[in-house]
């Protein structure tokens, strides 16, 4: 494959020329190939600023949404995502790291271990609409929770379980094998080596992972309009057991419509979604930060 | 640790050696029993699925859902080909897939084999950041920036496209293909680039004759899991590529997936028990099994082609 032997110091030959070039050209082209990414990103968060900053204000995020763009706000919306937030880390958050502990501290190797392993991480490839589905069936008709905020957190917290589940094993994996040794040289129990030494150490990586996962549910829309909420609502939820809308689902019905000012009223929402997420990001990235000082 | 009674209280018998037992027994159930849960969640939607998709059956042939050419459940006349939604999917993700996947591969090779550390921390952070943005606003971004890119090239694009959405389905998957890729390619060891380097072979030569065939298993495993996750995107595709079952393969015409179809359907009002509301189902559980094969098929190349490396 490669060229005739050719005394060092001599001129380079055209067949190694050609193999230098080559290799310049694909340099620049994997450069240029992440520039993409992060060109879409940028051009992307540019597009939604110019739409929406001119129509962000104190009033639209105190205001309900409207059929006159220029009195709609995201109040309802706003307040659905943090309820739907809360009661979906409440109720994924126990399970979740219950089964991640029993997967990497009590499970033994068998069939059963290893279908449960295989499940969760089929489970995190279902796409989510069809946990939408589930949730109607399920917990909208089946178990008669109705279009509420609890039909709607059960559905987005079994869509991130698996999420969570992973990056908690994860945690738990990392904490080093000797502090088990230690605690239960000691005497403990397993019970009193999972709470004591290999929770707390797991702690900061599960919360962060648990954060990620939720700022996945607050983007979600599909799984919620099959389970019935809605563009339109002029109340801030009261239970969890009400009507409810959320923000990615107030600015879809935004983009529905075809009028000019309406797409600025999407624009205006996703900043403030954004704005969610990013906090949400920031939080678990500090987390990190603290988990690695401390390993 | 026994109390002074004859009888031992509850809170005796607990925190005895028996009563230790029993808790650790209890806690060691409890913790089974949300791990096994996850297992129940898998069966809920197959069974969820499964039970409406066998009614719509009985009154749909299995032929017709397969083979006829027209989607119009909602019409007088019905029809229940699932093909032009089929192909919408396919469409989409195809497109999305023949952006993503060199653009995806090729950021992964630039950040494990070209860019210095300094580089990579910033980079993998900000591509990240792409996988994380919600899909309505990548629906946004298609419907308000992309589609009218489109329309001033090819004037003939209709308002709602499949290329726009399959554009804004590329961007969103690039990180799936990238950061698992990567991991790949860094996976394989530097005594195999070394030995390349030893031999003569510039960057480029052990970065595609020697790294990428090592990490092939894994480059291709990302692959796969793209392009599902590309077939069950929902939002970026219902808000950009249109509601119109449509059975064509231009992407500059507006057509209609798998997941824009749930979404239409559901947003209307569809009674329980009607044949409208389990072509829902139908189409879900279509979709369903489409997913789940290729999740499956991207473990099954990871676990067996796997190159171990010590």
């Amino acid at each position: 494959m490669s060229g005739p032997p050719r005394p060092i110091g001599s001129a380079e030959s055209a067949f190694d020329r050609r193999r230098r070039i080559y290799g310049l050209v694909f340099a620049w082209l994997c450069g240029f190939a992440t520039l993409v990414g992060v060109a879409a990103l940028a051009v992307l968060l540019v597009d939604v600023l110019i739409d929406g900053l001119p129509r962000l204000d104190v009033a639209f995020l105190t205001s309900f949404a409207s059929r006159l763009p220029e009195r709609a706000g995201v109040k309802a919306a706003l307040a659905g995502s943090i309820w739907i937030m809360a009661l979906t880390a409440l109720i994924a958050f126990p399970v979740s790291v219950a089964a991640a502990i029993y997967l990497e501290e009590y499970a033994p190797r068998s069939w059963l271990t290893k279908t449960i392993q295989t499940n969760i991480a089929n489970l995190a490839g279902i796409p989510s609409i069809v946990y939408g589905i589930l949730g109607l069936a399920l917990f909208v008709r089946a178990l008669g929770l109705d279009r509420s905020i609890l039909s709607g957190a059960l559905t987005l917290a079994l869509l991130i379980m698996p999420v969570i589940i992973m990056a908690a094993q994860e945690a738990v994996r990392a904490v080093p094998p000797t502090i088990r040794e230690a605690a239960y040289g000691l005497g403990a129990t397993r019970w009193q080596v999972v709470r004591g030494q290999v929770l707390p150490m797991a702690l900061p990586g599960i919360l962060t992972g648990t954060i990620l996962a939720l700022s996945r549910a607050v983007g979600e829309t599909a799984p919620l309009i099959m389970v019935g909420a809605v563009g339109f609502i002029a109340f801030t939820p009261q239970g969890v057991m009400d009507q409810f809308t959320v923000l990615p689902l107030q600015i879809y019905s935004w983009i529905s419509r075809p009028q000019d000012e309406f797409r600025e009223l999407a624009a205006a929402g996703i900043i403030v979604l954004l704005a969610l997420l990013l906090t949400m990001n920031a939080i678990a990235i500090v987390l990190r930060n603290r988990a690695q000082r401390h390993s | 640790m026994a109390s002074h009674e004859g009888a031992p209280s509850v809170q005796a018998v607990l925190s005895g050696k028996r009563g230790r037992r029993i808790r650790e027994a209890a806690i060691r159930g409890a913790l089974f029993a949300c791990a096994a849960a996850s297992t129940l969640v898998t069966v809920g939607v197959v069974l969820v699925l499964l039970g409406e998709t066998v009614a719509f059956f009985r009154e749909v042939s299995i032929g017709e859902f397969l083979t006829s050419t027209r989607w119009e459940p909602m019409f007088q006349e019905q029809h229940f080909g699932v093909l032009p939604l089929l192909v919408g999917s396919v469409l989409v993700a195809g497109g999305a897939g023949v952006i993503a996947l060199p653009l995806g591969l090729m950021t992964a090779i630039f950040l494990s084999e070209y860019s210095g550390p300094r580089l990579r921390k910033v980079l993998k952070p900000v591509l990240e950041v792409l996988a994380g943005i919600p899909t309505v606003v990548y629906g946004y971004f298609a419907l308000t920036f992309v589609t009218p890119l489109l329309r001033t090239v090819f004037p003939q694009t209709d308002v709602f496209n499949a290329a726009s959405a399959s554009i804004v389905v590329g961007i969103m998957i690039i990180p799936t293909v990238s950061s698992l890729s990567e991991d790949a390619l860094r996976a394989v060891p530097n005594a195999l680039r070394e030995g390349a380097y030893g031999l003569g072979a510039t960057k480029l030569e052990v970065a595609t004759r020697v790294v990428v065939p090592g990490a092939l298993s894994g480059i291709i495993a990302s692959f796969i899991l793209a392009i599902s996750r590309a077939v069950g995107e929902t939002m970026a595709v219902t808000i950009a590529a249109g509601n119109l079952p449509n059975l064509t393969l231009n992407p500059l015409e507006s057509i209609q997936t798998m997941t824009a179809f749930i979404v239409q359907a559901s947003l209307g009002d569809t009674p329980q028990g009607t044949l409208a509301f389990r072509t829902l189902f139908a189409v879900a559980m279509t979709l369903f099994l489409i997913t789940l094969a290729m999740n499956i098929l991207s473990q099954w190349i990871l676990a067996r082609f796997r190159e171990e490396y010590q």
